[in-house]
């Protein structure tokens, strides 16, 4: 049973996630970042979906558990494209937009192997535990991907601040919940009293940041990416 | 074995985008020079704002009227201080690089905080005069 914090939760969710695609929208900026703002579509549609099937099935009903886990990774591999984007929009003036495009195509088919080889060796069983294993990798190949797109924003010494604002959010969103997945993959009994609370709460992080970006970044803002790395005397 | 090398790798990742991504909202305050009008009203005489400062800061941020768009780098920025002083407090004894680069990072946060509250003053007075203009 879903308390008000839940319920307050998934509306906020469906209101910010929204409130991304009206900003871009405001700002002019909706076909510059087509896939971000389709992900933020489809994450409404599916918020809406998934309060709807707990209104209609109940938060424990086999329909809502399977429909959130395998949401939530379809949801990741349209976040890779996202991700391929901003590799795109990174390295724009090079001319390689064709090996990227080339590279995410091979990317998407490895998932795809990777994910079907997890699923046949766990046809017996494919319970939630399988969808937790299968949702840490693919958060975990997000994190990577990130990581290597943080690198390279630093060597290249990108100075657009709303890009770097919107990698750099998706690299909190996708590591934070990729240690989620693992711990709860590690200690399952932490998914009762805590866990639980965590996907809804990171969920709610990435539209706000974007929003936040969106709104109060311009286009035209620049940042020195030197400032950003960390360095200890 | 996965499980945890996965968790390790993501709670550093985290970690570290966490906190560039904080210094990317600091960066854009780096420059800003307080106005007299701040200075007068927290105290503050010297160049840089003291690390120390950041909690009576945010309290005189949290009396001006909200201007609504700032809430959100607020709060990430009050998370960061709050990692950087824990980070501080165990780093001092064993590592004094890293603490003294997370009390350099504490004062960015309060000059951060300074000049939200100085933003928002300005923001209450023209509010102010916009309602005296709108009576007359």
């Amino acid at each position: 049973m879903l308390g008000p914090f839940d319920y307050a939760l998934l509306v906020t969710g469906f209101l910010v996630e929204v409130a991304v695609v009206v900003c871009a929208i405001y700002r002019g900026n909706f076909f510059r970042y087509l896939p971000l703002n389709l992900y933020m579509a489809c994450t409404a549609l599916v918020t809406l979906g998934q309060y709807l099937l707990i209104r209609r099935l109940g938060f424990t009903s086999p329909e809502y558990l399977y429909t959130y886990y395998y949401s939530d990774s379809l949801l990741t591999i349209v976040l890779f494209w996202v991700v391929m984007h901003f590799y795109q929009q990174l390295f724009v003036e090079m001319g390689v937009r064709r090996q990227i495009r080339l590279a995410a195509m091979l990317l998407l088919a490895a998932t795809a192997i990777f994910s079907y080889a997890v699923v046949h060796h766990n046809r017996a069983h494919l319970t939630t535990r399988f969808v937790v294993e299968l949702g840490q990798n693919l958060y975990f190949v997000g994190v990577v991907l990130t990581y290597l797109l943080w690198g390279a924003i630093l060597k290249l010494r990108e100075t657009r601040t709303r890009l770097i604002q919107l990698v750099l959010a998706l690299g909190v969103y996708f590591s934070a919940t990729a240690g989620t997945y693992a711990l709860r993959n590690l200690f399952p009994s932490l998914q009762q009293h805590f866990l639980h609370w965590v996907p809804p709460v990171v969920g709610l992080w990435l539209p706000l940041a974007w929003a936040y970006t969106f709104a109060m970044v311009s286009e035209a803002a620049r940042l020195a990416t030197a400032r950003l790395a960390v360095k200890t005397r | 074995m996965i499980a945890a090398l996965i968790c390790v790798i993501s709670i550093a990742a985290f970690l570290q985008f966490f906190v560039s991504y904080c210094r990317s909202i600091l960066a854009s305050t780096r420059k800003v020079e307080l106005s007299d009008r701040v200075r007068e009203a927290t105290g503050i005489s010297d160049q840089n704002v003291a690390a120390e400062d950041f909690e009576r800061l945010l309290q005189l941020v949290r009396l001006c009227p909200e201007r609504g768009e700032d809430q959100n780098e607020i709060r990430v920025v009050w998370t960061y201080y709050g990692l950087m002083d824990v980070l501080n407090r165990i780093a001092r004894p064993i590592f004094p690089g890293v603490a003294a680069w997370a009390q350099q990072e504490r004062q960015s946060c309060s000059h951060f905080a300074a000049v939200a509250l100085d933003r928002r003053i300005s923001y209450s007075r023209d509010l102010f005069t916009q309602q005296v203009a709108d009576r007359l």
